[in-house]
């Protein structure tokens, strides 16, 4: 038979030409670009910047310079520690967390959340009760509980902690979603053909929610960083290392926000987190695009 | 019932499915629907059998209750004899895998996500048909090919929003096809699509049905595709959840007995617009579909029906009884005194029509 010799591997997309259309799919939109860009920049800063900024010693000879300084480009903190320097080795933590904590959250959402969209019953009902409990406790106040009996100095426990206590809003939107989604004809196809539980949840029903997860993770992301820096400028957490979220709080307590020469320092972390945040938000734009092969064709 | 089993075709062979006594209600603010009243349907191996009726009338309900999609609130849905609510979860598996359903709307069965090859040869590979990715692929090949979607290679990388409606049906015929089934319930198939693209689609199904020997319940609103696809089957006639009417559809085409399947027939528009005006009509009482929260008393087409007589036909359900050979019809009046009644109501209606 004829059809039978044409190789497989020619029929699907291979490696390379799907690397190249999720590049040409980010730079259609130049918002999702520069996006892309900005958060691009701050991850390979914060990665292999450290290497090479000169080490982070206080020194007491040049205490709070401003902005501009020879040799301090952005001047010096209360020690007489190089804001630069700090700014570069103080970003691993905060998008380390973020993103671990978010991952985190958003898994336990996907499994819960459509499980128990999928299955109903009793599973549905008793994710939705323990989702309503962890609602009902606020975040910050149970992290200052925990952070009174535990030292919460390793970033991985943090990520953990805020990960494992953000779930219930995503899994929530998640069950709805797949509420909507399971009565879809593609979906009773796929019950008809006897394909599994498992598989009609996540390989038929999960990958058309995939650009809503993947907004929900990035807004995961940002939730999460948020919460961490105001767990360090709540002072929660040990403030041992360098983090923007220790910076902001040292720079607080302080005082620089009163001192002309100091602004540099105060506003240094503030501009990180936001710029950050920002470029996160507007990638998600262009991912949406990546997921979609409707928009991916156009 | 009694029909089903008589009639001397099916008096060999052992009904591949049969709805016995199947009823759906659902239960709303309105009160409960009976969406399905105590309906009996066979199908045999290899065998058409059309349910034909207008929206509301059930046929989905029935069909989905025939793949095992919703529960019937009573009666029985049997597979090769044997209820399929009550059957061992290995049994049902094969259920499952013998009863493959085509939805209406190919542009919602098919996974938007998913590319052709990837919906088609999941179940292959899931269920052990093929063992590698390389023979699903062949496979994939040789059921777009049995679709008449060639050449099929350049298919398998599609998503379904890259084809036409008629080629997305067809994939959802393909995909159906993978496990071997036995029946396939099309469920109102070929409405949504262009006329033209809809008779090479139901030539591709009579294939189907001729060289793979497969059982169909087809649903349709359509008399003309009950005739065109389903001529060496039977018919089965909806109305309000019922069955009004059965037998071979010659018959139901050519002779109905029931005053509603002559309304339907009567109401196919000619080609000549003279022949339409000049049609001898059957002229219902009313226009209007009664709901299915508030059914009509006794038969549910009364107030419709140009037969009707007060006292018999809005007091007891009719039962479907035998009329003539194989045709069995649900009409107190019909079955009193038989076809000649329709003849004279449609000899008094011609001056009016």
């Amino acid at each position: 038979m004829t059809e039978a010799t044409i190789p497989v591997t020619s029929i699907g997309t291979t490696g390379v030409s799907r690397f190249a259309g999720i590049l040409s799919s980010l730079r259609r939109s130049p918002a999702g670009f520069i996006g892309f860009v900005v958060v691009l920049l701050l991850v390979l800063v914060s990665a292999i910047g450290p290497f090479f900024a000169p080490d982070i010693a206080p020194n007491v000879k040049e205490i709070l310079l401003p902005a501009g300084s020879p040799g301090h480009l952005l001047g010096t903190d209360n020690e007489g520690k190089d804001v630069l320097a700090q700014m570069i080795g103080g970003g691993r933590t905060v998008i380390f967390v973020g993103f671990f904590a978010a991952a985190i959250s958003t898994a336990i959402a996907i499994v819960l959340g459509s499980l128990a969209a999928y299955l109903g019953g009793w599973v549905d009902s008793a994710v939705v009760t323990v989702a309503d409990v962890f609602l009902t406790v606020p975040p910050i106040i149970l992290l200052a509980v925990l952070g009174a009996f535990f030292k919460l100095d390793s970033p991985i426990l943090l990520a953990l902690l805020v990960g494992v206590l953000s779930w219930p809003v995503l899994t929530r939107a998640v069950r709805a979603q797949v509420l909507s989604l399971k009565e879809r004809e593609f979906v009773e196809a796929a019950r008809l053909l006897d394909l599994g539980t498992v598989r009609v949840v996540f390989v038929e029903i999960l990958p058309n929610m995939a650009s809503f997860i993947l907004m929900n993770f990035m807004i995961g992301v940002t939730n999460a960083i948020y919460q961490l820096v105001g767990f360090y400028l709540l002072g929660l957490a040990p403030l041992s290392g360098a983090n923007w979220g220790i910076m902001l709080n040292r720079a607080w307590i302080a005082g620089a926000i009163f001192n002309d020469a100091s602004l540099a320092w105060i506003l240094s972390p503030i501009v990180a987190i936001i710029l950050l945040q920002l470029g996160l938000v507007m990638m998600t734009r262009s991912l949406e695009e990546i997921l979609n092969p409707r928009l991916r064709d156009r | 019932m009694s029909a089903l089993e008589k009639s001397p075709e099916t008096a060999g062979r052992a009904p591949l499915m049969t709805l016995g006594g199947v009823s759906q209600v659902f239960h709303t603010k309105a009160g409960p629907i009976r969406a399905v009243d105590n309906i009996n349907l066979s199908v045999n191996p290899g065998e058409v059998l059309c349910l034909v009726g207008e929206s509301g009338s059930g046929k989905t309900t029935a069909a989905r209750m025939a793949a095992g999609l919703a529960r019937p609130s009573s009666g029985e849905v049997a597979f090769e004899g044997t209820d399929i609510w009550a059957l061992k979860r290995d049994d049902f598996t094969n259920f499952r895998r013998s009863v493959q359903y085509v939805h209406q709307d190919p542009y919602a069965s098919l996974n938007p996500t998913r590319t052709i090859q990837q919906t088609i040869t999941a179940p292959l590979l899931k269920h052990g048909v093929v063992k590698s990715k390389k023979a699903a692929a062949e496979r994939a090949v040789e059921l777009l090919t049995k679709v008449d979607l060639t050449p099929a290679e350049n298919y398998l990388s599609k998503y379904p929003h890259q084809l036409s409606g008629g080629q997305r049906q067809r994939v959802a015929v393909a995909r159906a096809l993978t496990l071997d089934p036995k029946l396939i319930i099309a469920d109102e198939s070929t409405s949504m699509l262009d006329v033209s693209i809809r008779i090479s689609v139901l030539a591709m199904l009579g294939r189907l049905r001729d060289d793979l020997g497969v059982g169909f319940l087809f649903i349709t609103h359509d008399l003309a595709i009950a005739k065109y696809f389903g001529w060496h089957g039977k018919t089965a006639v909806m109305y309000l959840g019922r069955i009004v009417e059965f037998g071979p559809t010659p018959k139901i085409i050519n002779a109905p007995t029931h005053p509603y399947t002559r309304a339907l027939i009567d109401a196919i528009p000619e080609p000549d617009p003279d022949l339409t005006k000049t049609k001898g009509r059957e002229s219902l009482r009313s226009l209007e579909i009664p709901s299915l929260a508030h059914l009509p008393s006794g038969c549910t087409f009364h107030p419709r029906c140009p037969l009707f007589e007060d006292g018999l036909c809005d007091g007891a359900v009719p039962e479907l009884v035998t009329i003539r050979s194989g045709q069995s019809a649900a009409c107190h009046v019909v079955a009193r005194d038989g076809v000649a009644a329709l003849d004279d109501e449609a000899r008094s209606d011609e001056p009016r029509a």
